[in-house]
């Protein structure tokens, strides 16, 4: 263990700026982010539910990366939850299975107002290579009401944390 | 063109000769395949097909079963790991298998109408919500005095797809587990239908996101193998590279969710840094940090130039010691190492009558790898070893993983020095109809597809077996006398996929 503590003194900080896009960009996001969840907020960080609605579990993949040192998202004030009643924002990835169709509008009912909604991917945005199935119901926002689309296949982190942060203007002043 | 290890038998001795098969030393029943050839000779066909890694080939029997009495005797009582094939095949077909110990549905829920069988030719989407939904899901339950269930999911505390799990419990010890999969069924076989080779390949590399290429590898495999086709020697070496590096980026992942799991977050960060390096060399190297979009049947559509070979080696040099003393630090923390020695045991009897595969497979004593046993891409040239152990437990699982990355870096390193000049990709030309296996172990296991095309060389049948569908039942036998609070670590060193199962 204090090989690597020694290892990661000499390294420095691993968080990004990283490569996902214009360097620096990463961190004027977030800290434009951070200021918002501040003055939104008022001390506490922004609460997201993630809800996979059929997805192939990309999109899932680069969200957990989010978490990850590189990204460390919570330096900015936003927090994972574990329960639609904690979030703030629900974070809705896959093209809505029919099977996942009452999970998915239980979940949203669950949450409290205002539960900004953000469909993350071309799946949750026009259900992408899965439309047109007889197992796909349709596109997130046939189901619930949703604030925010993002494309991507799956969508970069960094395209994730734009959303968080155009979800945050829709926060009540 | 027809596969050459079929063997076709009528229905009464089906059975009987799919037995003789299961009986050969190291067989595994590795899929069950139903087509639907009501419009040619009024009847569906049924094939078994068996992985005999001793042979280093695959075997089939098959039987055609009359349109309207689509009934076969069932394999289950006698091989284990034909349960939910058996089921799959009842409920997406209709077909009757008589004997089998289990009626209850599989993947499609209670929302459907009775008599729901989308797989054949003439299924038309019914409206939903049905006017006379099927009966609801009957749980297995445990009674006696202090028994109580607990329900979990569909939607989870994490970052992680949806499943359902029952536990029955008498204090904290689970004593049944019941899983019921099938939220993410997007209907992936069906929506191959009619589809040409490259939609239907994106189709395939969907199927589980984080096997992306290992499921596209399958399909393109199959779809060469009907056509004939020689893959260039640059490319199925090129192939055997971007295959390694998928196995890298999940290995690292998998790992550090045992040390999230245990409450060890340190451990975690340290590995995951490692799986961001990966993804961010999988986007320089591709374009694609998950590598869709790489593959192409008949090769690959993208070259390693000699700057970029070089710079991938150095980049595994670094990533290796690295990794060595991340591994190291999980090895020397007796907090990790208690709560996984000796948890979530399966026992290699359980593996092999339930036909799993891959890592878990191995970590119980199965000594089974696809690119040892039956190889593909560059892997007869490179030569592979099995990462065995027996244990079974958690703690095997995530060592197996551990010497399965070292052996990974090994390999690329192998491959970048001896892989030959040429062509990184051949015309397939237009595919005469046919059907085919093709197959990849992927990080997970093996993913088996079963390809067919008509005269247009449009899909007529695209059958995905993931590793997850054959893994998650030993979940079930994982769990058993273990601790409630340790169900999310057991599950982890699986870390089955979801969408790979429900398809």
């Amino acid at each position: 263990m204090f090989s690597i503590l020694r290892r990661n003194l000499k390294t420095g900080r691993v968080t990004v700026p990283v490569t996902a896009g214009p360097a620096g960009e990463h961190e004027l996001v977030g800290a434009e982010l951070k200021s918002k969840v501040a003055r939104l907020l008022g001390g506490r960080s922004l609460h997201v539910r993630e809800v996979d609605a059929g997805s192939c579990n990309g999109c899932e993949l680069e969200i957990t990366g989010l978490s990850t040192p590189t990204y460390d998202i919570e330096r900015f004030g936003v927090h994972f939850v574990a329960s639609p009643r904690h979030a703030d924002v629900l974070l809705v990835t896959g093209p809505v299975t029919r099977q996942m169709a009452l999970a998915l509008a239980k979940t949203y009912e669950a949450a409290p107002e205002p539960r900004i909604v953000i469909a993350s991917g071309d799946c949750a945005v026009d259900c992408g290579v899965f439309a047109g199935s007889y197992a796909v119901a349709g596109p997130v926002e046939s189901f619930i009401p949703v604030d925010i689309k993002i494309k991507g296949c799956p969508p970069s982190p960094m395209t994730i944390l734009r959303a968080l942060l155009a979800a945050c203007d829709r926060l009540p002043r | 063109m027809v596969d050459p290890e079929l063997q076709t038998v009528p229905r009464d001795r089906l059975a009987a000769a799919c037995r003789t098969l299961a009986g050969r030393t190291g067989s595994r029943l590795a899929s069950v395949v139903v087509t639907d050839e009501r419009s040619f000779s009024d009847a569906f066909t049924i094939h078994y097909v068996f992985s005999l890694p001793k042979d280093h080939r695959y075997a089939c029997v098959a039987a055609d079963l009359p349109g309207k009495d689509p009934c076969f005797a069932s394999l289950t009582p006698f091989v284990p790991g034909a349960s939910l094939f058996e089921r799959e095949a009842r409920e997406f077909f209709g077909l009757v298998p008589l004997g089998h110990p289990d009626p209850r549905p599989l993947l499609l829920h209670e929302l459907w109408p009775q008599g729901t069988h989308p797989l054949r030719r003439d299924f038309k989407a019914p409206a939903l919500p049905a006017a006379s939904p099927s009966a609801a899901y009957a749980f297995q339950r445990v009674g006696g005095e202090g028994v109580f269930e607990i329900p979990v999911g569909p939607v989870h505390a994490g970052i992680i797809e949806p499943g359902h799990f029952r536990f029955s419990v008498a204090g904290e010890p689970i004593i049944n587990l019941e899983l019921r999969l099938g939220w993410v069924h997007k209907g992936i076989e069906k929506h191959a239908e009619g589809r040409n080779l490259p939609e239907a390949l994106r189709l395939a590399e969907r199927v589980s996101g984080d096997a992306s290429f290992s499921h596209g590898l399958a399909f393109c495999q199959a779809a060469e193998r009907i056509a004939g086709a020689q893959v260039p020697p640059r490319a199925r070496w090129l192939r055997a590279v971007f295959g390694e590096l998928e196995r890298l980026y999940n290995h690292l992942g998998d790992i550090a969710g045992i040390a999230t799991d245990v409450g060890f977050p340190f451990g975690a960060a340290q590995m995951l840094l490692l799986r961001e390096r990966v993804l961010q060399r999988n986007g320089a190297l591709c374009g694609h940090r998950l590598l869709r979009g790489v593959l192409r049947p008949g090769g690959v559509v993208m070259d390693l130039s000699g700057p970029a070979a070089a710079e991938l080696k150095a980049f595994l040099a670094r990533l290796l010691a690295d990794f060595t003393e991340v591994e190291r630090l999980y090895l020397e923390t007796d907090s990790l190492m208690d709560r996984v020695e000796g948890t979530g045991a399966v026992s290699k009897r359980v593996a092999e009558d339930l036909g799993a595969v891959g890592p878990a497979a191995r970590a119980s004593g199965v000594d089974e790898d696809l690119r040892r046993d039956q190889p593909y891409a560059a892997y007869a040239e490179l030569g592979v070893q099995a990462q065995v152990r027996e244990e079974g437990d958690v703690a095997a699982r995530m060592l197996v993983k551990a010497a399965e990355f070292r052996e990974s870096v090994s390999l690329i390193s192998r491959a970048l020095d001896l892989m030959p000049e040429g062509p990184c990709s051949a015309e397939l030309g237009a595919p005469p109809s046919g059907s085919a296996l093709g197959w990849a172990e992927s990080p997970r296991g093996e993913v088996l597809h079963w390809l067919a095309l008509d005269a247009q060389g449009r899909v007529s049948r695209l059958k995905v077996k993931s590793p997850s569908f054959s893994n998650w039942p030993l979940l079930n036998w994982a769990v058993q006398g273990n601790i409630v609070p340790d169900f999310p670590l057991i599950n982890k060193s699986f870390n089955l996929s979801y969408s790979g199962n429900d398809r």
